[in-house]
């Protein structure tokens, strides 16, 4: 019993060491003074993040990325929001084979939707474009948001709706004074999964790019020069803290949630 | 009498080819307190949906206080429901819960604040204004549900099975309260219930559901008293059984052969609900007496005592009668001086023709 019980101690900090050890490389290697990646580290140094701040074509694909994100996320959200009520408390014809065809990008291999849509978008006579790109990310965001809603509106009592109902409310303003503000952090946690999926997909961004790369392509590119490598690892450190950063606060609002909300907290991001 | 509150005729509800409610014919009073009781299954809540415009009805009409409700939705109806979850707004405290359904009347704010702090004061939960809803016990919550219903001064306040989440003793508490609370505002009650005992302490009048169709219409002491049939009397409270024949008729009585009791003579008002098609005798556990020593009953009959369950305030026996498979139960008052009997025993039971029912 004991030995067996030492052995999965090992085993998950392994397991833990292989997920992670490489993610902390990156701060390591991203404050060293050489300009070559490996042991033994010569120096500190903050150069690579300077670097960082007075690269145009950079900003340009971080600016690229984030309205992307932002817009991904909204409209996957909404787009899930319909889909999640629709299949949770209304059933119509066809409803599941409906469901199933909706969610089934998420295991579609990415490859295939970026050349399917790259031919569609060409042979359609389209540019490719930061809108091409978006389109693309709203299709593989959609299945999780829609999984990520319909947990929070399957958890919702329904009487709940029915008793706005009841007290003379009308359905619209029942959604606005009930629903919605239950089924807010679940909204939260979708807007910040899509956002977070649509920042760092590589795929489908490099099939439909055109000329306008986002930060994934744009750090792709770079890495055929090796002086670039310390300061992709000063540009990867920033995206590290920044996703974090972004699943605290997911985090948060969804505890806070809980809380308003008095639901049994069933578990999160963290 | 005035017009009822709410007249349901001829209503049927299919869900595809499951009937639900058949043929449902019933009359709500004005101000009574009237319980829907049945297994679960038997279509009340189905039945109380359908009052509050939950549910279409298949066929048939509803109306209350003399309005058609064909087509007027839930916000629209004069009813108000408590919900057997209690279905409290969770990310509003009790305050705001019990304002919402006068703020979606858009009344004046003071208007509001008035006559929720009175809600609040009504149903005694005075100081809990600010109070998170989750923050509450389920008594607490069913209290707030009563007055975000009640504030709103509903022609008729329907609740779903509102006290089954509730420990017994609060049960209980809640039960008078409910009573009282009724009384003092003085507008119809539909309860809907599986609870016999919830039903026949709180009601005025009670229908008895069964797969979907009424059984039976009537007050607490005739629905015990006087089942008009057998499921009735099964389901409301503890009735003994015995097989019957009916031999003749004649005039006011009826001759009936009885199972152990032998060739009895009954007057026909004891056939509560007609005496076309009876074949059993219901006979009431307190209505049978264990005779003791010198006492005498109007019947007797030998028994054996198989079984023995002591209660403190009373004691049920059950008994096997000659000529009969099963034992019947008797219940015994544990008076001053009276022996408990112990299984194996031999036993007088006593009883008398006028406790019998003649049943279908």
């Amino acid at each position: 019993m004991r030995g067996k019980s030492r052995f999965f101690n090992w085993f998950i900090g392994f397991f833990l060491l292989f997920l992670y050890a490489p993610a902390i490389l990156l701060p390591v290697f991203a404050f060293n003074a050489s300009s070559i990646v490996s042991f033994p580290l010569t120096g500190f140094t903050t150069e690579w993040f300077s670097v960082l701040l007075t690269n145009g074509t950079l900003h340009v694909a971080a600016r690229n990325s984030l309205l992307i994100a932002i817009t991904t996320a909204i409209f996957s959200t909404l787009l899930a929001v319909l889909a999640a009520r629709a299949s949770t408390r209304f059933s119509f014809f066809g409803r599941r084979s409906i469901m199933g065809f909706v969610m089934l990008p998420m295991v579609l291999p990415e490859i295939i939707i970026g050349v399917s849509l790259l031919v569609v978008i060409i042979q359609m006579g389209f540019e490719l474009s930061l809108w091409s790109i978006t389109m693309g990310h709203i299709l593989i965001c959609t299945p999780f948001c829609i999984a990520i809603l319909s947990s929070a509106f399957m958890n919702l009592d329904k009487s709940l709706e029915e008793a706005s109902f009841d007290l003379g409310q009308t359905r619209w303003n029942t959604f606005w004074l009930v629903i919605f503000p239950l089924v807010m952090p679940g909204i939260v946690a979708s807007l910040l999964i899509a956002f977070t999926i649509s920042l760092d997909e590589f795929i489908i961004a490099f099939f439909l790019a055109g000329t306008e790369p986002t930060l994934p392509v744009y750090i792709w590119g770079q890495l055929r020069f090796p002086a670039k490598l310390p300061s992709l690892m000063a540009l990867g450190t920033v995206l590290l803290f920044v996703s974090i950063g972004l699943l605290l606060i997911a985090d948060y609002f969804r505890r806070r949630g809980i809380r308003k909300t008095g639901i049994e907290n069933t578990g999160g991001f963290l | 009498m005035t017009q009822p509150i709410i007249r349901l005729s001829g209503l049927d509800k299919f869900y595809g080819d499951f009937q639900a409610l058949s043929q449902i014919n019933l009359d709500i009073k004005t101000g009574e307190f009237f319980s829907l009781l049945g297994p679960s299954g038997c279509g009340k809540t189905t039945l109380l949906r359908s009052i509050a415009g939950f549910e279409t009805s298949s066929a048939g009409s509803l109306h209350i206080d003399g309005q058609s409700m064909d087509g007027v939705p839930a916000n629209k109806r004069p009813t108000n429901m408590v919900f057997q979850s209690y279905a409290i707004f969770p990310h509003m405290s009790v305050a705001e819960n019990v304002a919402y359904g006068l703020k979606a009347r858009k009344l004046p704010k003071v208007e509001i604040k008035a006559r929720v702090a009175e809600a609040i004061d009504m149903v005694g939960l005075q100081g809990f204004d600010e109070r998170a809803s989750h923050a509450l016990s389920g008594g607490q919550r069913q209290r707030v549900a009563l007055a975000r219903a009640l504030v709103l001064k509903p022609r008729v306040l329907l609740l779903d099975e509102p006290l089954s989440a509730l420990d017994k003793k609060l049960r209980e508490q809640m039960q008078s309260e409910l009573r009282r609370l009724q009384r003092a505002v003085g507008i119809t009650f539909v309860l809907v219930t599986h609870d016999q005992e919830e039903a026949l302490t709180m009601s005025d009048r009670i229908a008895v559901m069964f797969d979907g169709k009424i059984e039976q219409v009537a007050s607490p002491q005739i629905l015990y008293g006087k089942p008009s049939t057998r499921k009735v009397a099964a389901f409301i409270g503890m009735m003994n059984f015995l097989d019957a024949k009916i031999m003749t008729t004649s005039g006011d009585n009826v001759e009936v052969e009885v199972q152990s009791l032998g060739k009895l003579t009954l007057p026909l008002k004891q056939a509560t609900g007609g005496l076309d098609g009876c074949n059993s005798v219901g006979v009431r556990p307190e209505m049978l007496t264990i005779l003791m020593g010198s006492q005498t009953s109007e019947r007797e009959i030998e028994a054996e005592v198989t079984e023995v369950s002591y209660y403190g305030d009373m004691t049920y026996y059950d008994v096997k009668l000659p000529a009969k498979e099963d034992p019947i139960t008797v219940s015994m008052r544990n008076t001053a001086g009276r022996k408990v009997l112990e299984v194996g025993a031999k036993a007088r039971v006593g009883w008398s023709t006028s406790s019998l029912l003649l049943l279908k």
